[in-house]
């Protein structure tokens, strides 16, 4: 493709992206811009959350504690001295093989029974890190977890990641490539059979996907995704609890998939970056907030079940059928 | 042995609740097959509004019990109609997120309105009674003999009376009810009705024992999900008898195993079983 072509094609993206990479420059206000920088760690898990709920059809209600799982195993592994960068992998890595390992059995069970099975799977882990003292320090959590090692770089010197700026360049390098693999694997053969067997997993299996195994890798998939940003969190963050892997946080993912757009790779991310924001606006309604919430997803889920994205596309094809409809008409009265 | 037997007492009586808050769920999810997430919330909404009746307006701790009863059963044909009945026919999950709202909006409105902190209602029979080394309370006992006149009350319910009849001619055949002219979506009211109500019993009655909180029901729910899905789905004996089974299982597993953990038996179960039988213990096959 040449690259004028790409430009005129993919102007919007490339504009986001230097606006993003441009951020730094743009936010002078350090509580907006920690906001900034959550909203790209949970776009990652939400982006997760995507694959399995949105895209698969299957409702994990454990992704908090896969989270939790990677963000103790980082906190453990780097307080033991560790780097950082391997201690991530490791984690994500553990938190995938876990999800391996409770997929195989909850999987095969269908709709509302993984939905439930993995919410008691995501409940444990949380009694778990909030009562196995020794590992996890029991409901204090752990505290002072240090911050990623610097990468050293030849020429420049060392990249430190004691700024706010720097810290939001790593997870904005997560979050794109993050992005890129979603990307990869939805417009795939294997995306299309996740797709697949989230419309009909009956018919799905009898045109010859094995829908157990694609169950079972969209969800390590989603595990990994989730274990990855639980490591990045507790490592920015510096303290963690058993509140990390609660159930609520995966609520909230949840709330931010399905506002902004289940099996869209726009929506999890407009929903994680908008949901927050409108949090901070609604400050003043303290704890009515999230009644707000509960009913923008009782209203969302019964009228625009796709979410923000959902309605945009329904309103393009509308405007499009409308149009074309009219252009239609125009040609028959001048053949007639 | 004398500690053996303290821990089945009172794992009858927390088995009893559990009893009863799982034949609640049963009937709305397998009956109506409305996965009802939020049906522990709704039953700590029933501990609340016991305890706000018996402490401002100076009710009796049994006309509290069954206005509190009332009152839910109505919140509860509210939420059916305003939650659940636009998803009718809809896959599971959009009633599930559905109801994941819904239990947002109840836990945050109870926070709001009684504060985060733990409550306890007045004991009204605070008396101890001794027998062959086991101390009971009378409030304990009074659990476990309610639990089971309940649950014969609505089995003669659910069998003798036109209305209760035409619930089980909706579990089984929606559409012959319907031929037969039996009003789907009144019984869909009625039955949630029923279900919230008792629930709404239950948390009255252990409301004097436990403290009671904004987060009480979610984990009871989640038990009361696991009972049923093990019980079997629709099965009110599989609710009953997962209910006490469950009950006598945590109060020794927290009594000789581990207190900690005692929260991790339920949930650790089900993944076990359900690795093994995809559909629960009696469950039949989910189309």
């Amino acid at each position: 493709m040449a690259p004028t072509k790409f430009l005129r094609e993919k102007w919007f993206y490339v504009l986001l992206l230097v606006l993003a990479l441009a951020l730094p420059w743009l936010m002078t206000n350090r509580y907006y811009f920690q906001i900034v920088i959550m909203g790209c760690l949970f776009s990652i898990t939400t982006l997760g959350l995507n694959l399995i709920l949105g895209y698969t059809g299957q409702a994990s209600l454990a992704h908090a504690g896969f989270f939790g799982i990677g963000a103790y195993g980082v906190a453990i592994l780097t307080k033991a001295g560790l780097s950082f960068w391997l201690a991530l992998p490791l984690s994500a890595l553990l938190a995938a093989g876990i999800g391996f390992l409770i997929g195989l059995p909850t999987l095969r069970s269908r709709g509302s029974y993984f939905a439930i099975s993995t919410m008691c799977f995501g409940v444990i882990i949380s009694i778990v890190a909030g009562n196995w003292i020794d590992l996890t320090g029991g409901y204090n959590g752990i505290v002072e977890i240090p911050l990623p090692n610097p990468i050293p770089l030849p020429l420049i010197g060392s990249l430190d990641f004691q700024t706010q700026a720097a810290q939001y360049y790593l997870v904005l390098t997560f979050l794109i490539f993050t992005l890129l693999i979603m990307h990869r694997l939805v417009y795939s053969l294997l995306g299309l059979s996740f797709m697949a067997i989230r419309n009909n997993e009956v018919l799905a299996g009898s045109v010859g996907i094995n829908t157990f195994a694609g169950k079972i890798l969209s969800f390590v998939v989603a595990n990994f995704l989730a274990g990855m940003a639980g490591g990045i969190y507790a490592s920015l963050i510096g303290t963690i609890s058993p509140t990390t892997a609660s159930l609520e946080l995966t609520f909230n993912w949840l709330i931010f998939l399905l506002l902004g757009g289940a099996a869209t790779l726009t929506g999890p991310i407009i929903g994680a970056f908008v949901i927050p924001v409108i949090m901070e606006y609604l400050q003043f309604l303290a704890e009515y907030r999230l009644i707000i919430f509960g009913v923008m997803l009782i209203v969302v889920i019964i009228y625009f079940p796709r979410g923000v994205m959902g309605a945009i596309t329904n309103l393009k094809q509308r405007s499009r059928d409308f149009f074309g409809r009219r252009k239609e008409t125009v040609k028959g009265v001048a053949g007639g | 042995m004398q500690l053996f037997f303290q821990q089945i007492f009172n794992g009858i009586m927390l088995g009893s609740t559990y009893a009863i808050v799982a034949l609640g769920l049963t009937l709305v999810f397998g009956i109506l097959h409305i996965p009802n997430f939020a049906h522990g919330h709704l039953y700590m909404l029933g501990a609340y509004i016991s305890f706000f009746l018996m402490t401002l307006y100076g009710f009796g701790f049994w006309t509290a019990l069954i206005s509190s009863m009332v009152i839910l059963g109505l919140i509860g044909m509210l939420i059916e109609r305003v939650v659940y009945r636009p998803l009718q026919g809809r896959p599971h999950i959009n009633s599930f997120i559905s109801a994941v709202g819904a239990l947002i909006i109840l836990e945050t409105s109870v926070i709001v309105f009684w504060g985060p902190q733990g409550r306890r209602i007045p004991n009204p029979y605070p008396d101890i009674v001794e027998l062959l080394g086991i101390t009971m309370s009378y409030q304990r006992l009074l659990v476990i003999v309610a639990a089971i006149v309940l649950i014969i009350l609505l089995q003669l319910f659910i069998k003798k009376t036109t209305p209760g009849t035409t619930i089980e001619a909706v579990a089984q055949n929606r559409e012959g009810a319907m031929l037969v002219g039996i009003n789907v979506n009144w019984v869909s009211s009625l039955t949630f009705a029923i279900s919230t109500a008792t629930a709404a019993a239950a948390a009255s009655l252990v409301a004097p024992i436990f403290m009671i909180s904004p987060t009480m029901g979610a984990l009871l729910g989640m038990k009361a999900f696991v009972i049923v899905i093990l019980g079997g789905l629709g099965s009110i004996p599989g609710a009953i008898v997962g209910g006490y089974i469950l009950g006598i299982l945590e109060a020794i597993g927290g009594g000789y195993l581990s207190a900690a953990y005692k929260d991790v038996y339920a949930f650790g179960a089900l993944i076990l079983i359900l690795s093994i039988r995809p559909t629960g213990l009696f469950g039949k096959e989910l189309s």
